[in-house]
């Protein structure tokens, strides 16, 4: 008999032959492995992890089919709830939402409710099952720009109300930060996010790609020309960050966004797909979040030596431990408490190293965090021809700008209600990372479904 | 999909293509792009816009080849689609803004075009036409069959002033030397001078015009993954500030620039560029064993 107080492990990847593929990393549970972990939920009557869950799926229900072995049936609890679980169960932070209030945490490990939500939903994809249709269609439009966590699960939610939804998305692909920024070897994208993308399709959402608000047509042309209702703005952080440091336009520095997006939406990759990438063989990426080490671990992928640059400790990482883990596992090295000052280049502007100063932790700053401070005279230079930023991204002004009476705060971030997703514009709705900066995939999903409620509200009201 | 309802030579190795793009079409305005992927494999290019018919809902685009998917653009042809056609990019240029009118109508404008560059001066020579304004214009070329676009400008440039590297035809020479002709010997003057082609070109023209203290835009077309400021591919330096080209630009004041440094990134992808082209040409032929490419790692 297995330890109770332990989750079932889950297999993964050989950290040594992945380090070299871009095959998913995590193996996911099969049946008798997703049952004998359903046995382990207490199917709490006052269920913590529902509280945890931004998208308040119905955990301990679905838990329960599993037990039952009953998986159709758990698909279609999990789909009440959320379009998406697939990826959910894969990106989410379970840890500090679901997993993080499970009682059977307090002693032993909780519940590995995301692995078993990925099993349900993969389980569904391999067998064909599909979300319900919408019984009956009102023929009322609403437009949703962008097609990533939020404009996904908002327009799923306002098609199964029975609005006539269309879906507008810059880019060439549908997915938004799900095939541009996640890497394949944690969400694969044919195989997972092309599915649950072809889910909400089938709910009767249509997608038009290659339309840039903002650019292509307004949200004001789209309500007073185009017919549309209401509009989600789901538009999402898309702009990096840079550090302002010398040397920083040199050739071999790239934001985490372009290194990323030539690899996952391009392919470049794949030999059968034209978009090139630089394929450095000592790389430094800056910055310690998700994004940055989905930078590191796909620069290790394509052959490189590469080195995590973070000006705090371990202890503060924003990226999730799993991650973390995974890029240890894999081989990458985290030179802590370390700030680039310069980036070195050649006479012909390629990078030829980067220069840092050691940082020690002083007081707390507004954040919470202690704050790093210089330690005077230790620079030192790191070898490296590559360099990758990873410092967090911020909204793209592109539909504020455009859009009459939109109010944004100081950082750019559209002003919305956190309730009903209403902006100052009537009719406009927001959410995800387009209103609260760059967080996560699932927080991003929460903000859509509420904002599909404001939206059914305000035109049930009209 | 997006249909090719014209492919052809336009000269040399310069292509015309009039491609169904509705949306692009409707708003777009002089001075901004498209950005084109031809298949499923494909890269996405920046092309300029060379003319729009809002009507019909068409767009045309002129390119040269310069790496493999530019290649692959030339073998399409009317009939056939790109899968992906997005627009219109960038911002519209200033001079052809109708709330600037009052202003622009009080300047005398010297547009400077060479090469494939050529293509997106004719909407802003056209746009000012249209508004009663009548702008000169140089068009560089390195020999006579290389002239593009001649008849379509004579019918909205104010004065032409085409001029060939080797004399085959018009002056003889590049333009920096039709900009000094025209100010030092031929008792011309000008306010504002607007000028595209090959960034060393544009470099040479902002040389020129700074000695006579006149202002010159820019238009810069530098590597770009998505076009609306989310890679930061595009960041140049203008005076020192950093700017992504693809959303503050791509017009720009050309005496900040700094084109040295702007040159030096266009080559980052070159010889990656290089071999993805002699694959291309040589196809199940090419084993990378020539000595110039490297192979294909």
């Amino acid at each position: 008999m297995a330890d109770v107080l332990k989750k079932v492990p889950v297999r993964e990847q050989d950290p040594k032959v992945r380090a070299t593929n871009f095959d998913e990393v995590c193996l996911g549970y099969n049946k008798e492995e997703a049952i004998e972990e359903a046995q382990r939920c207490l199917h709490c009557k006052n269920a913590k992890c529902v509280q945890g869950c931004p998208v308040n799926i119905n955990i301990p229900d679905f838990i329960g089919e599993v037990k039952e072995g009953n998986i159709e049936e758990a698909y279609k609890v999990i789909s009440q709830s959320s379009a998406l679980p697939a990826i959910c169960g894969r990106v989410c932070p379970q840890e500090s939402q679901c997993e993080g209030k499970c009682i059977r945490g307090i002693k032993g490990e909780a519940v590995s409710i995301g692995k078993l939500e990925r099993f349900v939903a993969d389980w569904a994809r391999e067998n064909g099952i599909k979300p319900p249709a919408p019984e009956t269609k009102n023929g009322r439009k609403v437009a949703v720009i962008g097609s990533g966590p939020s404009g996904l699960t908002c327009a799923g939610d306002l098609a199964k109300l029975g609005y006539d939804v269309t879906i507008f998305e810059a880019l060439h692909e549908a997915g938004g930060v799900l095939v541009y920024g996640i890497p394949e070897f944690r969400l694969p994208k044919l195989d997972v996010v092309a599915k649950e993308v072809e889910n909400v399709k089938s709910l009767g959402v249509k997608i038009e790609t290659n339309v840039i608000i903002g650019k292509s047509v307004t949200i004001d042309e789209l309500m007073d020309e185009e017919g549309f209702e209401a509009v989600f703005i789901g538009s999402g952080a898309g702009l990096p960050m840079f550090m302002g440091i010398p040397g920083e336009t040199a050739k071999g520095v790239f934001s985490a966004n372009e290194y990323l997006t030539r690899n996952n939406l391009m392919k470049a990759f794949r030999e059968d797909y034209d978009t090139p990438i630089v394929h450095g063989k000592k790389v430094a990426v800056v910055g310690g979040g998700n994004v940055a080490m989905d930078a590191a671990r796909t620069a290790l992928r394509l052959g490189a030596e590469v080195h995590v640059i973070y000006r705090r400790s371990e202890a503060e990482l924003p990226a999730r431990a799993e991650e973390v883990h995974h890029a240890k596992e894999e081989g990458i090295i985290f030179d802590l408490l370390t700030n680039p000052k310069e980036i070195l280049v050649d006479e012909n502007d390629n990078v030829a190293g980067i220069k840092c100063i050691r940082m020690e932790l002083g007081e707390p700053d507004a954040s919470g965090r202690r704050r790093p401070v210089e330690v005077p005279g230790s620079e030192f230079d790191i070898d490296v021809d590559t360099v990758i930023m990873s410092l967090g991204t911020s909204p793209n002004p592109l539909i504020s700008s455009t859009t009459i009476g939109l109010d944004v705060n100081r950082r750019k971030c559209i002003i919305a209600d956190e309730v009903t997703g209403q902006t100052s514009k009537d009719g406009v709705f927001a959410g995800g990372d387009a209103v609260t900066g760059a967080a996560t995939v699932i927080l991003a999903m929460g903000a859509g479904k509420a904002a599909a409620k404001g939206i059914h509200e305000f035109l049930s009201a009209k | 999909m997006y249909k090719i309802l014209k492919a052809g030579k336009l000269a040399g190795n310069i292509y015309e293509m009039v491609v169904e793009a509705p949306r692009v079409a409707k708003r777009c305005l002089p001075g901004q792009f498209v950005i084109v992927k031809m298949d499923e494999v494909g890269e996405r290019i920046p092309l300029t816009i060379c003319d729009y018919d809002r009507e019909a809902g068409t767009i045309t685009i002129v390119f040269q080849p310069i790496g493999a998917s530019t290649e692959k653009f030339t073998q399409l042809q009317a009939g056939d689609s790109f899968r992906d056609f997005v627009g219109p990019l960038g911002c519209p240029s200033e001079l052809c803004e109708e709330a600037n009118l009052e202003e622009t109508k009080k300047k005398k404008i010297l547009f400077v075009a060479g090469g494939v560059g050529t293509a997106p001066v004719y909407p802003q020579v056209k746009w000012l036409h249209e508004h009663g304004i009548e702008a000169d214009v140089i068009v560089g070329a390195k020999t006579k069959e290389l002239v593009i676009l001649e008849d379509k400008f004579k019918a909205v440039a104010g004065n032409l002033y085409i001029t060939t590297d080797d004399g085959s035809y018009g002056r003889s020479g590049m333009v920096t030397k039709v900009i000094d002709d025209l100010i030092t010997s031929e008792g011309k003057s000008y306010d504002q001078c607007v000028s595209i082609g090959p960034m060393i070109m544009m470099k040479f023209c902002c040389l020129t015009t700074k000695k006579y203290n006149l202002p010159t835009i820019v238009s810069m077309n530098p590597i770009m993954v998505d076009g609306t400021g989310m890679c930061g591919a595009c960041r140049i330096m203008v005076g020192d500030e950093v700017k992504f080209a693809c959303v503050d630009g791509p017009e720009f004041d050309g005496h900040k620039i700094d084109f040295d440094a702007a040159m030096k990134r266009q080559a980052m992808y070159k010889t990656e560029e290089g071999r993805a082209l002699l694959k291309l040409r040589e196809g199940d032929t090419h084993h990378g064993g020539c000595g110039n490419c490297g192979g294909d790692k």
